[in-house]
């Protein structure tokens, strides 16, 4: 059904790593968002409190969805919103076509969603003759370059300023070679104001929706979401079933969460709270399932819908920073991205759970304590036992099992006969081997510590 | 009280200095010490690469080598971590729900049950201290600097024991070094260059060693030093709180 | 089946059995209640925001007239700053036609002192594009009207009937060239924060 990817997780990191420099700036840039975090969050004691609250509160919703689900769609058409429901990717962008269709027009502005992405809405929409322009700076960026955003908060932050400043000389016509991103962003500035001014149909996406109102949430700061939602004549919201909470006071939590996890800022610039459409205006929302009702089965993996996008978890994983977004080749990157990636395609993104080496980062900085490295290997026992692994790798390890669980054929004394030298990848002195080729074996000593107890204390 | 010494496979084949560190640094504390010779490895190469299907053989094989000890010792933070995290046993799952709580890291071990509040070591060297991260994130031996939360460091508390010791500070406390088990093979190209970063973090503040609680990690780092021509050595912490135990 | 009917069956099948909602109760006794006018400046000001404490909306009048020359377009939602800003005219206009608007100076009922945050309703805003399109703006809330944290904020503000409401915390940003940060992004260049003590 599904086809594999031309290149896995470790094929496209390694084409990272080919320029050194350039992984030395992507790991310190978002090393230094990680340290802003944690200034941000140590001013405040209750912070451990404050992520318990959040991943309860969202515990609660998974448990009470369909109801709250109800009772937000209720609110919400009684606040004179139209509602549509999405089974699927395609569903959510036929859904967005039509509305836009009926509005008779063939463009639109977007603000940042990243549920857009995993849709492929933009895609989708450019076949059917509709131009989209993405209104977030960042994105913006990467749709002139052709990419997809190589992280959910900070969409071009694998592009260096003088690949944006080439971008914009060819695209925004600023003069070649300006790369100072104060002119870059007024250039974006006056560019996309036209097309806000422009634009009739204003698509965002959702932060957090209230139940209890029917109003949504959405959180920018640099009021690209406002600036086209307001004026526009059509506001489409699409939201994943999971951004339920269930009452305007928990906005109180999750917004001192958000941002302070996400950038170390206390809050974003705008967060907007959506309730009725303005006098003239229509107001729609988009309610998408797209496999999150079959992850909420998944009693291991449920709590990855409580993920509320911060980045978090990609600033402080110690490979994102090391392999850049794009080496996960799915909308959504870095840790959370390959916990919940799996659950829409098992084949193509087996990779994505082995690219970490489970050091548990994510799940401390998570806000709402998704323990996301722990997801991680349950998702690869999941992998390997729905036969997404190579034939080579189960007999090594069918190899080693056997080895292992025999102390007569492990313990073969002397060096030749030990289990070790012939099958760790660290033992094999050999250019073809991995291991060996940028760092040393470790020397092989005269005896093994078995040896040396059986001569020391073994007679004891 | 008797203790198991668990052995992990690869610190018994290469790392014999660090076994035979953490067996004289126990008995020297007063504790009778076992190795039981048919001991092999925990399970968690296989486990950790998707397998923990197969490794039944080696949960019974503990099982057997073990249950009988009043404590478990190790010296590795990751197989111990597996050990409480994973080992399981169809036929004798009160065994193994015992096992998995007599389990101790060995610096855990020392200050948690032994609570060694001093050490006759001497180390007159600058020593970086490699926050494993199973050992400190999986069986909280340190503080993670992701909480909010007092910071605490049993590896720290018993290194300030040792005379003539001094430790260095780090840029990142608490960075992963890159090794991950089968990780450092197939992501071959982010495992070396995490281990490289690890490493120059400890070169630039002035290490002369690299210890921890971890010999998996160290071994990592050790690979990366060689292969610099660095002098900066690795040693297992076992080394240095015994290096000169009287 | 719908899809509606689709979705909601299949998340009743497979959500877990109930869990409890928790209390938010206990994190508001880490509010600090002390000083809430120097945390609001401090973090306003950190957060790229021009405070002014006044005393009087006259004030706010002179610090205008010193910052924003003549023959700029100035809208207000203040009935008494009529003489220097247009407060009624604009309501009539279509969104787009306030583009061309320089400065905005609204009224909030609501500030919040740990992110600087303040809350404004639509009827607050005149239109609600207002505090967006506008090159620049100004805020004047009273300085007993601040309160500690967002679990405050909220319990202030309830479930306001409003269509529309919107915490703004500082000037439009962004730092998504290189982590640059640049003020000025889509909104306002810059925000005046009036904190009014009235005796």
């Amino acid at each position: 059904m599904s086809t594999m990817p031309t290149k896995d997780h470790a094929e496209l990191a390694g084409q990272f790593n080919a320029d050194e420099n350039r992984v030395d700036w992507h790991d310190e840039t978002l090393w230094w968002i990680r340290q802003k975090r944690d200034k941000a969050v140590n001013q405040l004691p209750e912070w451990e409190l404050l992520r318990e609250t959040a991943s309860k509160i969202k515990e609660h919703v998974l448990s009470n969805l369909g109801n709250y689900l109800e009772a937000f769609e209720a609110n919400a058409l009684a606040n004179g919103v139209t509602v549509h429901w999405a089974a699927d990717a395609k569903e959510h962008n036929e859904i967005v076509h039509q509305i836009i269709k009926n509005h008779g027009v063939n463009r639109m502005v977007k603000s940042k969603s990243m549920l857009t992405e995993e849709c492929h809405l933009n895609e989708y929409l450019a076949e059917n003759g509709i131009e989209v322009i993405d209104s977030d700076l960042g994105e913006r960026i990467v749709q002139l370059a052709k990419e997809p955003p190589s992280h959910i908060v900070l969409p071009c932050i694998h592009k260096k300023k003088e690949e944006i400043g080439d971008l914009f000389h060819e695209h925004l016509g600023t003069p070649a070679g300006v790369s100072d991103p104060q002119i870059l962003t007024e250039t974006a500035r006056q560019h996309l104001r036209e097309v806000f001014l422009t634009r009739k149909i204003a698509l965002t996406g959702v932060n957090f929706a209230v139940a209890e109102t029917g109003e949504f949430v959405v959180c920018t700061n640099e009021g690209n979401a406002d600036m086209g939602a307001h004026l526009s004549e059509v506001h489409i919201a699409s939201m994943g079933i999971e951004k339920i909470i269930p009452k305007r006071e928990h906005l109180g939590v999750f917004l001192r969460l958000l941002t302070r996890s996400a950038t170390g800022q206390p809050i974003t610039t705008y967060s907007s709270h959506y309730k009725r459409p303005r006098s003239g205006q229509q107001m729609h929302i988009v309610i998408v399932d797209n496999g999150r009702s079959v992850q909420l089965g998944r009693k291991d993996f449920r709590n990855s819908l409580k993920c509320i996008r911060c980045g978090a978890c990609m600033n402080t994983c110690p490979v994102y920073r090391r392999s850049g977004g794009h080496s996960y080749h799915n909308a959504i990157s870095g840790p959370i991205g390959s916990i919940l990636a799996p659950n829409l395609d098992m084949e193509k993104y087996a990779d994505l759970p082995f690219a970490s080496t489970l050091c548990g980062s994510c799940s401390n900085v998570c806000p709402v304590k998704i323990d996301i490295h722990d997801q991680l290997y349950k998702w690869r026992q999941v992998i390997v036992k729905a036969g997404y692994t190579t034939k080579a790798k189960t007999a090594s390890m069918k190899m080693m099992q056997w080895t292992l669980s025999s102390p007569g054929i492990y313990h073969v004394a002397g060096k030749a006969g030990r289990m070790v030298m012939k099958y760790a990848p660290f033992a094999v002195n050999n250019a073809l081997n991995p291991w060996y080729k940028q760092r040393d074996m470790p020397k092989p000593p005269a005896e093994s510590f078995d040896e040396w107890y059986k001569k020391n204390r073994g007679k004891k | 009280m008797t203790v198991g010494l668990f052995i992990p496979c690869y610190i018994d084949q290469f790392y014999p200095g660090a076994a035979i560190a953490t067996l004289q640094l126990l008995e020297k504390l007063g504790v009778k010490v076992v190795y039981p010779p048919k001991q092999t490895c925990c399970g968690q190469p296989m486990a950790n690469s998707g397998y923990e299907h197969l490794t039944t053989g080696c949960n019974e094989l503990f099982i057997d080598n073990f249950s009988e000890f009043d404590y478990i010792v190790s010296p590795s933070g990751s197989c111990i971590l597996h050990i409480k995290d994973h080992l399981h046993s169809e036929g004798r799952e009160n065994e193994a729900a015992q096992v998995r709580r007599k389990v101790y890291e060995l610096t855990e071990f020392l200050t948690d049950v032994l609570k060694v509040d001093h050490l006759d070591a001497v180390f007159p060297y600058k020593v970086g201290l490699h926050q494993s991260c199973h050992g400190q994130r999986g069986l909280k031996i340190s503080q993670m600097t992701e909480l909010v939360a007092e910071p605490f460091s049993k590896p720290v508390q018993l290194l300030n024991m040792v005379k003539g010791i001094e430790l260095i500070p780090l840029s990142r406390q608490d960075e992963c070094c890159g090794f991950g088990g089968t990780f450092c093979v197939a992501e071959e190209a982010v495992s070396v260059k995490m281990g490289v970063d690890r490493v120059s973090d400890h070169l630039e503040h002035g290490a002369e060693y690299i210890t921890g609680a971890d010999m998996s990690c160290l071994m990592h780092m050790e690979g990366i030093l060689r292969r610099q021509g660095s002098k900066v050595k690795v040693l297992h912490i076992a080394e240095i709180l015994n290096s000169s135990v009287q | 089946m719908s899809s509606r009917g689709k979705i909601l069956s299949a998340v009743r099948a497979n959500q877990p059995e109930l869990r409890a909602l928790p209390d938010v109760e206990p994190l508001k006794a880490y509010s600090s209640q002390e000083n809430l006018l120097g945390q609001l400046t401090t973090v306003a000001t950190n957060i790229g925001a021009k405070v002014y404490e006044i005393k009087n909306l006259d004030e706010v009048k002179t610090v205008i007239q010193n910052n924003f020359g003549s023959g700029k377009r100035l809208v207000s939602t203040l009935s008494e700053l009529g003489d220097i800003a247009d407060t009624n005219e604009y309501l009539s206009d279509l969104p787009v036609q306030l583009a061309d608007v320089e400065l905005a100076i609204l009224q909030s009922g609501l500030a919040v002192a740990e992110n600087g945050a303040i809350w404004i309703t639509e009827d607050q805003m005149g239109q609600r594009v207002l505090p967006f399109i506008t090159q620049h703006l100004a805020i004047v809330v009273k300085t007993k009207n601040i309160v500690a944290t967002m679990h405050d904020a909220y319990g202030s503000i309830g479930i306001t009937t409003q269509g529309f409401g919107a915490f703004i915390a500082g000037p439009s940003k962004t730092a998504d060239i290189e982590q640059s940060l640049v003020i000025g992004a889509h909104g306002p260049r810059s925000m005046s924060l009036f904190l009014l003590s009235e005796d």
